[in-house]
Formats: structure tokens, C-alpha cells, sequence
């Protein structure tokens, strides 16, 4: 297990290098200027120039890309250009809740999708499929800032169910989870439409296989045969694509962190991008990419987890 | 020597998207411990559904509409036919008392459990075996089975195992909970000639250690003389002959029954295939008057107009001709 | 053998299977209703509407539905209905090029990769790969973000992440189809491989490629009012719905149309789209029923 680890991690150190030289070479030739914006447009030109040497800003591009490299390889993300503080302090800072409601939608999304998609495909094509199906497609349609908006609307303002932004405490509190609920679930609920259908298209192949009529020839509740024999292998190529749609869950997050006031990562990154604070922008990306990367990991141990044929390749 | 499995004017239909086709219409068949009854015929002809039928595996679309299947236990007579296929009585029945193999040994077992775990399910379920008690049994019977080194294969995938190995494991589910009736529905027609060979030979075997009755399907005839001690032959839903296999294959009385005998190619002598003309008509177009009369190279007049009955034309054989 | 028990856990009635029919069909219909209402609204707002969707009008701020102003004005006030009529030109136009641009790259890049195979596809398919590892919001917020904000910024920023799906898809039906014997005999008669690729291969992979294109259409609209929504895309005044719904925010609690309608035209417009390729998957590349897109 460790060995298959250690070989996908290696081959995944040159995707996150093509990462950060196209993010950063994204951002060195854009147009705009982060000095300019934080002295104001009206800003003395010597002075601008001033900074942006102090900054290291006027140094050519590679030269540039490869001393932020070279720190990032010792553990320095740099230092914000417009907070000026550590980059690395502001990412943990706020990491933590972003991974709290990411986590949290996931388990949600998880929690929700299989039962749901377990039962369309046990009873496909009636009523109770298509109602599901129906919603799903709704859910899937509908704009996760709106849905997160309205939710606001009427949940928090209205109705006062939900406090209105903000961040109660860390997940184990009980007033962290007060606050976390709606953002989470906001979050989570439109995937929970996108797993089911997958859940549900891997059982209505299972369900026709020779291995449950087996099951059921053993004698076993239709219980067991389903949701032990038919769903395990239904996982598998559900895990695949659930591994694709996971770094959405991390996109999505960004748009309820801004709607919701969330001090999370997301948040900070489009503040990040409209003051154009480079290294800031650099570093988040960067963190952003490994935890994908990790999470592609995680899918692929559960993968080989579930599928034994894999592990023997 | 009272029997074991009664089937009794058996009728099986179905729902499809054409309306409802009668799969089985009028079967009626009988077991007794310790002997192997065979069920032949082409594809399609209802031996599966049948099969099926016992153990309540129609599907949701397949349902018993007439006759009953009679199960003795003991002294009790269980109608079979009457659970609800999804009951509490019908499941404790299946993997126990009554247990079945299938055509595909690679499809049949789930890929993602362990033989030694899929052996254990039904053991756990039926015997109440702790899992080190169910392990050691499941070692047992990979032993009985004769897999070579069972206690390493016992934790093994199906897809490690060769195709004869895999129908052992399947022989060895179905054998666990020493059943009183084992259903083989083609248990050999996907494996090599080699393998079939060694398979037929350890069911014979396990037969006269455990006692078992067993149902043998297959539309090979060579199995059946091997192995069966009556047949019964199926064409399109129903049984056109029964009885004794010596009888049958020495005095083979309805014609299609002539024409399967004679379609097998002798191993000796000048080879002359003789197929039976014509195919096997759709069950939605069923011609009237006797199912076979179409093919049948010794047609009367009444074979057009009425459907035969089973009749005894010599001790216990019975066919369903108008030449008799 | 088992065939003979008939096919699908809970097979349907005759009646169920109709209305289920009727049902995909009426989807279609009303997807494609939605769509042409998209596209009449957006060619011929001026005549649909006489108000005008950028004047600011300061004796009207913030007025609730009325007979005049069927869905409100914002804070400007300005008519909250016009504003949507217009914004249906931009919800158009950016599901167009945006839609063509991933065209263009991801069938470029899939018929390359699946024609070529070897490294070439091993490199376009790891370069795929690294696309994935960025969240598609990310890369697209810092895309639209530094390009500076504006529709057609956001049109590069979205164009840049979702060509994925439709390399996925081109290299699949290149793949099989590229074993076929007319290719071979293409080959055989010396045709140079870009002219077996665009001429032979090409017009065989596009019926599934035609029916995701409406999904595609979905998702861009979607993605982009995302990104106006924070701010990084279509500037006030524009009245794109992204942007709308960003200024409608802040008046949640007194004014709670000017966020909720152009949500909900975002939602219908999505749906219409989701319905019609549905019905377009169903003609043209009916094997894709049932698997997941991206």
C-alpha cells in the first residue's frame, strides 16, 4: 500500500510544477499592477517604482518564478503583498474552515446520495424514480450562488432558522455547527443530486448481474443482496467519477465562502485576486492544487480498497 | 421411497414488453433423494424457468400462474410454489435445503468478496457458525472439493481462480449447508471438455457421500447418460417425454426426442449429421394442435388439431404423441 | 439462460411507459420553447421592453412588483424585468463562444489525441490532468480576475476550463472509431492523416459531441454568472445576470427581487438547455443514456 502511494506521489510532482508555472505565468503577464493598486491610481510614479523594487517586482519573470520556487521548496510561500504578512499564516489560518464545510458537504452529499440513489434504481422507472429523477435534474440546474442566496433569503433573514454569516467556532462546537449548517448544506446538496444518479446508473447494472441472482439463491434478505452484493460493486465505478467531482466541491466552496461571509481560503483568494496580491494568489493556488491532489489520492486507495482485482495488478 | 420434489402441472409466465408469454405451460416432474433426474432440451425450451421456479427466482417480471411445486421435509408437505419469493420461509429454504449452481462460475461469484467469505455467507445464515467456525468449514469444503491447498484459496478472489476451480467454489456454496436438492442448471456447458469431465465426476461423487438429490440441466445428452437416472425432455414450455435414461435413449418414443438422440454424431463410423429441421418457433407464435407437429416427420391429421397428453407407452415412460 | 427471466428490475406497465415518454418528450418541447424564447427576447429587447436597462432613475428606487414594473426596479431604479430581457443577449452570447471556444480545443485535442495515440495523447491527456488539478472556480477566478473583469474576459476565463469534457469525449469516439475499415481504406489510398482526421474520423464523433453542446451551452452560463456574481466579470452597468444577482445581495432584506428573478432566469435558461440536450442525446448518441457527464 505504502509503495502504490509513494509511486503515484511521484508522479505527481511534475503536474504540480506544470501548475505553478501556468499559474504563474498567468499572473506575471496579466496587466495590472498590485503596487498601483494599493497606492491608488494617482500614486506618485517614483514611489511606485520604489516599492516594486523593494517588492522584487521589476525583476524579469523566470527570475522571479525561481526564487519564489526555491522558497517554496524551504517551506516560504512568500509574503503577502498586500496584507504583509506571511502567506503561509494567512492560508492556515484560513484553511480550517474552508475544510470544514468541505468536509461536511461531502459526508452530507455521501449521506444523502446513497440512499437515494440505492432506491431509484431498485425501483426504476417508477413513480418514485421519477420524482427523484425530477429533483435531481432541478437541483443540478439551478445557480449554487442563487440557491445559497435564496437560502439566506429565507432561512436566515426571513424565517431566522440560520444565523445570518459568519463562523461560530471550530466543527465540534455546538455554536461552530450552527453556523456551519447552512454553508454545508448549501454546499453538499447539489452534489448530493449529481452521486445519486451515478449510484443509481452503477445499480441498475448490478442489479441484472448473475452474481446477485447467486446472493439470492443463498438465501440472503434482499437487504443484504442489495446493499451489501450490488452496491459494493456499484461503488466502483461510481468512486471514479465521485473522485472527479470532488475538487468541485472546493470550487463551489469559494462562491458560499463569498455569499456566506465564510473566513475561508475561497474567500480570501478572490479578495486575493481582485487587488492583485500575487504571492498570496500564488500560494493559495499552490495549496488548492496539493489538496486536489489529495484527494485524488485518498479515491484511489478507497478505489483499490473496494475493487480487489485492482490490487493485484 | 416417497419423493423429494413434486412438480405438479407447472405454469410459468411472463410480463414483456409483447404481453405476457407462457414460458412454462404444464410441467410436471418428481425427485427423490439420492438420484439425479435430468431436464433436457434446446434454449429456451423453460428447463431455466423452471429451475428458477423452485427456488423463487423468477424476477419481477416472471410469476407461477398454475400448478404447485411440493417440497417434503420429513413428514411436512411444503408448497413452495405458494411463498412470497422474498418471504422469511422461501429464504430459509434457499442455500439450506434447496440450493442451486449456475452456467457462468465468472459472473456467478461477486468479484469483490473473497471465495472463503462468499462460502461462509451461507453458513453463517443458515448453520448460525461463528466466522472461525464458518472459516474452518468453508476450508473443508474447498478440501471436499478437491482445491489444491484450500486454506491459502479460502482468502482468494474469484478472479484468481481458473474456470473449473471457480465452478468448485460454486459446487462447494452450494454444498455447504448440505442441501436435500441441489439445482445444476448448465453447471459445465462454460468450462473446457477436460474440466467438464472432473466436475461432473466430484458432483457424482459428493452425490453418493452426501445423498443429495440433484436436478441436472443441460442440453448436452452425453452428461445425462452419464450422470441421470430419469430425464425428462422439454420442447417449448412442456415435457414430450419421461422416464428411465436406459429407456429412453434405447426406446426414444416422441419424435423430437428420436431427432435429439440421432442429432449427436457417432464417434464411430461415417459421420452423417442429422439435424431436426426447421427451428424452434417464437413462444408467441405457437403453432395449434401439438407444438412440434411443424418439425415432425410423422405427422397425423389430429397432430394439427389437438394438443397430446403425457401417456405411459411402456413402464414408467411416458410421452406425448398421437403415435402412442 | 437467464434471459428468459425478462430484463430490468421493475419493468413497466404499458401505461408507465408511455408517460414516461411523454414526459422526455415534454421536456424537450419546453426546452426548446425556453430556447427560442432566449433567443427572441435577446434579438428584439428594445421592441419587447420600452424601459431603459441602464438609465438610473432616481425617483424610483427600489419599488416592489408592480403593474409597471412587473418584477420591480433595483437601486438605481431601473426596471428589474428590462434588465433581464437584456441580460438574455449576454446569457447568449457567452454561451456561444464560450461553447465554441471548448469546441474548438477539445475536439482539436481529442482528435489528436485519439488519432495519434502514443505520446502525443499521453501528453494532451496529462495536460488535461493538470487542468483537473485546480478547482474550475479557482483557475477561472484567478483567469478573469487578472485578465481584468468584462464579458469578454469572462468568456476567455470560462473558455479556459471547460474544454475537458469534450477532449474526453472526441478522443473516446476517435478511439473506436478509428478501427473502422474505411479509415483504413482512407489510408490506403495515401490520404494525409489531417485529411483522414477532419474529413473521415471527424463527422463520426460529432453526434455525441452536438448533444453534450447543449449541457456545454448550460454549464457556461452558469460558470460565468458565477464569476460575475463575485465580481470579477461583467462590470455594473451590464445587465448580466451574475452581476445582477451580486447587487441584488445587498438589498436581501428590503429588496428581495432584484437577487431572486434573475436567479430564476439563470435557473429556467439552464434547465431549457439541460432538457434540450437530453433530447439531442437521446437522437444523436442514445449509448450516452445514463452516463454521467462531467
Amino acid at each position: 500500500m505504502l509503495k502504490f502511494l509513494f509511486r503515484r506521489l511521484i508522479l505527481l510532482l511534475p503536474v504540480l510544477l506544470i501548475v505553478t508555472v501556468l499559474i504563474s505565468s498567468l499572473l506575471y503577464f496579466s496587466p495590472g499592477d498590485p503596487v498601483q493598486v494599493m497606492l491608488g491610481i494617482r500614486a506618485n510614479p517614483e514611489a511606485v517604482a520604489a516599492i516594486r523594487a523593494e517588492l522584487g517586482l521589476d525583476k524579469p519573470a523566470h527570475v522571479r518564478y525561481f526564487i519564489w520556487l526555491s522558497n517554496v521548496a524551504q517551506g516560504n510561500l512568500g509574503r503577502s503583498l498586500q496584507r504583509n504578512e506571511k502567506v503561509l499564516d494567512l492560508i492556515a489560518e484560513t484553511i480550517v474552515p474552508t475544510l470544514e464545510i468541505t468536509f461536511f458537504a461531502v459526508f452530507i452529499s455521501v449521506f444523502l446520495a446513497l440512499p437515494i440513489g440505492v432506491v431509484s434504481a431498485v425501483r426504476a422507472n417508477s413513480w418514485v424514480d421519477h420524482l427523484l429523477s425530477f429533483f435531481s435534474l432541478f437541483w443540478v440546474a439551478m445557480p449554487g450562488f442563487w440557491v445559497a442566496i435564496m437560502a439566506l433569503l429565507l432561512l436566515s433573514m426571513h424565517w431566522g432558522i440560520f444565523p445570518i454569516s459568519g463562523r461560530g467556532g471550530p466543527i465540534w462546537s455546538v455554536a461552530g455547527l450552527r453556523y456551519l449548517l447552512l454553508p454545508g448544506l448549501i454546499l453538499g446538496i447539489r452534489q448530493v443530486a449529481i452521486i445519486s444518479r451515478l449510484i443509481r446508473a452503477g445499480m441498475l447494472e448490478v442489479l441484472n448481474a448473475d452474481y446477485v441472482r447467486t446472493a439470492r439463491s443463498k438465501g440472503l434478505s434482499e437487504r443484504v443482496v442489495v446493499y451489501k452484493h450490488a452496491l459494493r460493486n456499484a461503488m466502483i465505478p461510481t468512486v471514479t467519477i465521485f473522485g472527479v467531482q470532488l475538487p468541485e466541491f472546493l470550487s463551489l466552496a469559494v462562491i458560499i465562502e463569498t455569499v456566506f461571509a465564510w473566513p475561508g481560503t475561497g474567500q480570501m483568494l478572490v479578495d486575493a485576486v481582485l487587488k492583485r496580491d500575487y504571492t498570496l494568489v500564488q500560494g493559495i493556488v499552490l495549496i488548492y492544487a496539493l489538496l486536489v491532489i489529495a484527494m485524488n489520492l485518498v479515491v484511489d486507495m478507497l478505489y483499490a480498497y473496494i475493487d480487489p482485482r485492482i490490487k493485484h495488478e | 421411497m416417497a419423493h423429494l420434489l413434486e412438480i405438479d402441472d407447472l405454469r410459468v409466465r411472463f410480463r414483456t414488453e409483447f404481453g405476457a408469454i407462457k414460458a412454462v405451460d404444464g410441467v410436471s416432474l418428481a425427485l427423490k433423494l439420492g438420484q439425479t433426474l435430468g431436464l433436457v432440451g434446446e434454449s429456451g425450451c423453460g428447463k431455466s424457468v423452471t429451475a428458477l421456479s423452485i427456488m423463487g427466482l423468477l424476477g419481477p417480471s416472471g410469476q407461477i400462474s398454475g400448478g404447485d411445486i411440493w417440497y417434503h421435509r420429513g413428514n411436512d408437505r411444503i408448497r413452495l410454489s405458494g411463498l412470497h419469493p422474498r418471504g422469511k420461509a422461501i429464504r430459509a429454504i434457499r442455500g439450506n435445503e434447496v440450493a442451486m449452481i449456475f452456467q457462468e462460475p465468472m459472473t456467478s461469484l461477486n468479484p469483490v468478496f473473497t471465495v472463503g467469505h462468499q462460502i461462509m455467507e451461507s453458513l453463517i445464515l443458515h448453520q448460525k457458525l461463528s466466522r472461525p467456525q464458518a472459516r474452518r468449514r468453508a476450508v473443508e469444503l474447498l478440501q471436499k472439493v478437491g482445491i489444491p491447498w484450500p486454506d491459502k484459496r479460502v482468502d482468494q478472489y474469484p478472479h484468481q481462480l481458473s474456470g473449473g476451480m471457480r465452478q468448485r467454489v460454486m459446487i462447494a456454496m452450494a454444498l455447504a449447508c448440505h442441501p436435500a436438492l441441489l439445482i445444476a442448471d448448465e453447471p459445465t456447458t462454460a468450462l473446457d471438455v477436460t474440466v467438464q469431465a472432473q466436475v461432473l465426476e466430484l458432483m457424482l461423487q459428493l452425490q453418493s457421500e452426501l445423498g443429495m438429490a440433484i436436478l441436472m440441466i443441460t442440453h448436452n445428452l452425453g452428461i445425462i447418460a452419464g450422470m441421470a437416472q430419469d430425464v425428462a425432455v422439454m420442447y417449448l414450455g412442456r415435457v414430450v417425454e419421461r422416464g428411465p435414461v436406459r429407456e429412453i435413449f434405447h426406446r426414444p418414443w416422441h419424435p423430437y426426442t428420436r431427432g435429439l438422440i440421432d442429432s449427436v454424431p457417432p464417434l464411430t463410423g461415417p459421420v452423417r449429421l442429422k439435424p431436426i429441421p426447421g427451428s424452434v418457433p417464437e413462444l408467441r407464435s405457437l403453432p395449434a394442435g401439438c407444438r412440434f407437429r411443424p418439425r415432425c416427420d410423422q405427422a397425423l391429421g389430429v397432430c394439427a388439431e389437438m394438443e397430446p397428453v403425457l401417456k405411459e407407452v411402456a413402464p414408467d415412460h411416458l410421452a406425448a404423441c398421437w403415435r402412442c | 439462460m437467464s434471459r428468459e427471466q425478462a430484463k430490468t428490475p421493475g419493468s413497466e406497465s404499458f401505461l408507465e411507459g408511455a408517460l414516461r415518454r411523454l414526459i422526455r418528450d415534454k421536456a424537450a418541447l419546453a426546452g426548446t420553447a425556453i430556447i427560442l424564447a432566449l433567443i427572441v427576447l435577446a434579438v428584439f429587447a428594445p421592441w419587447v421592453t420600452s424601459h431603459d436597462p441602464v438609465k438610473q432613475d432616481f425617483g424610483r428606487l427600489l419599488t416592489a412588483p408592480s403593474w409597471e414594473y412587473p418584477l420591480g426596479t433595483d437601486q438605481y431604479g431601473r426596471d428589474v424585468l428590462t434588465r433581464i430581457i437584456y441580460g438574455c443577449r449576454y446569457a447568449l452570447i457567452i454561451g456561444l463562444a464560450v461553447s465554441a471556444i471548448h469546441l474548438v480545443i477539445g475536439v482539436v485535442l481529442g482528435l489528436l489525441a485519439g488519432y495519434y495515440g502514443s505520446w502525443v495523447e499521453t501528453v494532451i491527456m496529462r495536460l488535461t490532468d493538470v487542468m483537473l488539478s485546480i478547482p474550475s472556480v479557482v483557475l477561472a477566478v484567478v483567469l478573469a480576475g487578472f485578465l481584468g473583469g468584462g464579458v469578454q474576459n469572462v468568456i476567455i476565463a470560462v473558455g479556459a476550463i471547460g474544454w475537458r469534457a469534450y477532449t474526453r469525449l472526441v478522443r473516446a469516439e476517435v478511439l473506436s472509431t478509428k478501427e473502422e475499415t474505411f479509415v483504413e481504406a482512407a489510408r490506403a489510398i495515401g490520404c494525409s492523416d489531417l485529411r483522414i482526421m477532419f474529413r473521415h474520423v471527424l463527422p463520426y464523433t460529432l453526434g455525441p459531441v452536438i448533444a453534450y453542446t447543449s449541457l456545454g451551452v448550460a454549464t457556461a452560463i452558469l460558470w460565468a454568472a458565477a464569476l460575475s456574481f463575485l465580481g470579477l466579470g461583467a462590470q455594473p452597468p451590464t445587465p448580466e445576470w451574475g452581476a445582477m444577482l451580486a447587487d441584488g445581495r445587498e438589498y436581501m432584506a428590503d429588496a428581495w427581487w432584484i437577487a431572486t428573478f434573475p436567479g430564476l432566469a439563470i435557473m429556467v435558461t439552464v434547465l431549457g438547455f439541460n432538457f434540450f440536450g437530453d433530447a439531442l442525446r437521446d437522437t444523436l448518441d442514445p449509448k450516452a443514456e445514463g452516463r454521467l457527464r462531467e
